[in-house]
């Protein structure tokens, strides 16, 4: 446990020398100017269009983290030799790639939290500045609890999507694993239709592959409930703890295989 | 005295060619036994199979088949890598930490905590001569000082067995000079210790003995003085303060002579032709010595002539083109 402590720090070290938190700023920018600007544009409905900008902003934000930084978790260390000096280290190849994992998901967490942080501050000063007569015709509260579920689906997908990457970065390279896994982001969002596509194709064969893309890809909708925060619609805390579960599964599948190729790969 | 690293038939193939996919024999059927406490010299030209051996040893790739064992344990055992240090060949680390750091985060790995963690790595740092470096980034290092950052790493554990691949690669003359009394001061301490070199002169400084790769194979291995003895062809006196006609006195027992600059002399002399007699006639005539040393083959006519008589061509041994599977 040590080594996958030690080696995730160092990962979430690189991070911020890498200027990562930068995106930060960046955040805040957008979503300080967006809501000033919505304020002037809008009567009574900017705090519907706060929340979806923060959520998907922080989604966004979270995916290009997730996706540059972990496609090169693996191959980075491959490409500048550092892997030689750190892996005759007690440490396994099993841990070293739970420590990169582990890295990163932490480097999400505080991120995907000052952002979520963010858009609360915000919220919190339409609220204070709006009147009660504004504020009763929301169809949620301004600080509505329940963007926090939005919020952990979120993060449990950025989950899922940093395991994607580190997947490809143990077998292929940085170009390579960033464009799968983007690809992979995109079908897994459009993974439900999938399911019944027998009913758009005639193709006995093409239906059957559908269903077994379906079955192998990452269902990713499941994790996008923003619409129903948003507009104050009811998400169980049944539904976000069996989707956190299946995130958390698939995540372990990945890590798994993802360790079984690294362990096999010689580092010529 | 018992072996600290024993490498039995370890052989490697790799896989080339997209396509038609063949098999590259980089290290075939190699075997040695080090003792505990020996300082050994794993000599070789480029591509002979050392860093592939040492990247065996270290399990960075894996065999083809064969095995090793270092202190008594297989090699990949994290026990044992808790006890042995390693310098890869022309090291390469985190460029966005400190050298302090990156000691602190491997000294981590190894377990130091604290205070006994940033001692060490204090220590280390004043050892290899990046005291006034700690706080640097290593993006801003030359590649000497990587080298020695590298050589620090290597130390951290308080190692039994140190791996050097190619340790004074990339390091200035005092660098060397600092290697070599450290690999020296290891040995005093009672380590083991098998490093990696292409030069000769490295391995005539520290190693007890030595094992010469060569097309991946082992050519010769045991002391020095046994591998190398043969090899010596001549000698070459450098003399100063030499007159043209002192010169032309002892030309016909001298087999070239090359002027190095007015007054001063490279004489080659051969074999069967002492130094001793013509030293002492141009001393006596009143020229100075500057240097006498033995001319020997380089090492790689060493390797050459070994191949030779291993009975192959030169790369012969390394590519056996061995199909994939047969």
């Amino acid at each position: 446990m040590r080594a996958v402590r030690v080696v995730a720090v160092n990962v979430f070290r690189e991070s911020v020398r890498d200027r990562v938190p930068y995106n930060l700023v960046l955040f805040a920018i957008l979503l300080i100017a967006s809501s000033y600007l919505l304020g002037q544009l809008t009567a009574g409905q900017d705090v519907k269009i706060i929340k979806d900008l923060g959520l998907a902003a922080t989604s966004v934000f979270g995916l290009f983290i997730a996706i540059f930084i972990g496609i090169g978790l693996v191959s980075k260390e491959v490409e500048r030799r550092s892997i030689y000096s750190l892996l005759a280290k007690p440490v396994s190849r099993a841990q070293f790639i739970a420590g990169k994992y582990a890295g990163l998901v932490l480097t999400l967490a505080v991120n995907v939290s000052v952002m979520a942080i963010a858009v609360y501050v915000i919220l919190a000063y339409i609220v204070w500045t709006q009147p009660p007569v504004i504020r009763a015709s929301w169809d949620a509260p301004g600080l509505d609890p329940a963007m926090l579920k939005a919020i952990v689906l979120i993060f449990v997908e950025l989950m899922l999507i940093t395991a994607l990457a580190l997947f490809f970065s143990t077998f292929s390279s940085p170009l390579l694993s960033a464009a799968l896994t983007f690809g992979l982001y995109v079908a897994g969002h459009f993974n439900a239709d999938l399911k019944n596509f027998e009913k758009v194709v005639s193709s006995k064969a093409a239906a059957q592959l559908a269903r077994g893309a379906y079955h192998v890809l990452p269902d990713l909708s499941a994790f996008d409930v923003k619409t129903q925060v948003v507009h104050g619609l009811p998400v169980t805390m049944g539904y976000v703890a069996s989707t956190t579960l299946y995130g958390l599964a698939y995540v372990a599948g990945l890590l798994l295989v993802s360790t079984l190729i690294f362990s096999r790969r010689d580092f010529k | 005295m018992p072996a600290a690293i024993r490498i039995e038939d370890l052989t490697k193939d790799y896989a080339i060619g997209f396509w038609r996919r063949r098999s590259y024999r980089a290290l075939d059927r190699l075997s040695l036994e080090i003792n505990s406490g020996e300082v050994f010299g794993f000599l070789g030209p480029n591509g002979a199979g050392k860093t592939t051996t040492l990247k065996l040893l270290m399990q960075l790739i894996y065999p083809t088949s064969g095995r090793a064992e270092i202190l008594g344990r297989p090699v990949g055992d994290l026990a044992v890598r808790q006890r042995i240090g390693y310098l890869p060949e022309n090291p390469s680390f985190y460029d966005y930490l400190t050298a302090e750091e990156l000691l602190g985060y491997f000294g981590e790995l190894f377990g130091y905590r604290g205070h006994d963690r940033r001692k060490r790595v204090s220590t280390l740092l004043d050892r290899v001569g990046l005291g006034a470096e700690r706080r640097l980034q290593l993006r801003k290092f030359s590649k000497g000082m990587i080298q020695r950052v590298g050589i620090a790493q290597a130390l951290l554990n308080d190692p039994e067995v140190i791996f050097l691949d190619e340790p004074m690669s990339g390091l200035d003359p005092l660098g060397r000079r600092d290697v070599r009394s450290l690999i020296l001061e290891l040995r005093d301490q009672g380590r083991t210790v098998f490093f990696s070199s292409h030069i000769l002169a490295d391995a005539e400084a520290l190693c007890s003995r030595v094992a010469v790769v060569a097309g991946g194979r082992l050519a010769a291995s045991g002391t020095l003085t046994d591998i190398l003895a043969f090899q010596v062809r001549g000698w070459e006196l450098i003399m100063s303060g030499l007159l043209p006609d002192m010169v032309s006195r002892v030309r016909p027992a001298v087999r070239r002579v090359t002027e190095i600059s007015p007054g001063r002399y490279s004489l080659e002399l051969s074999m069967d032709q002492p130094p001793e007699r013509i030293l002492a006639e141009l001393t006596a005539s009143g020229a100075a010595l500057v240097s006498l040393n033995p001319m020997r083959d380089t090492l790689e006519d060493f390797f050459m002539k070994r191949v030779a008589e291993m009975g192959a061509g030169a790369r012969a041994p390394l590519a056996e083109d061995v199909r994939a599977g047969r």
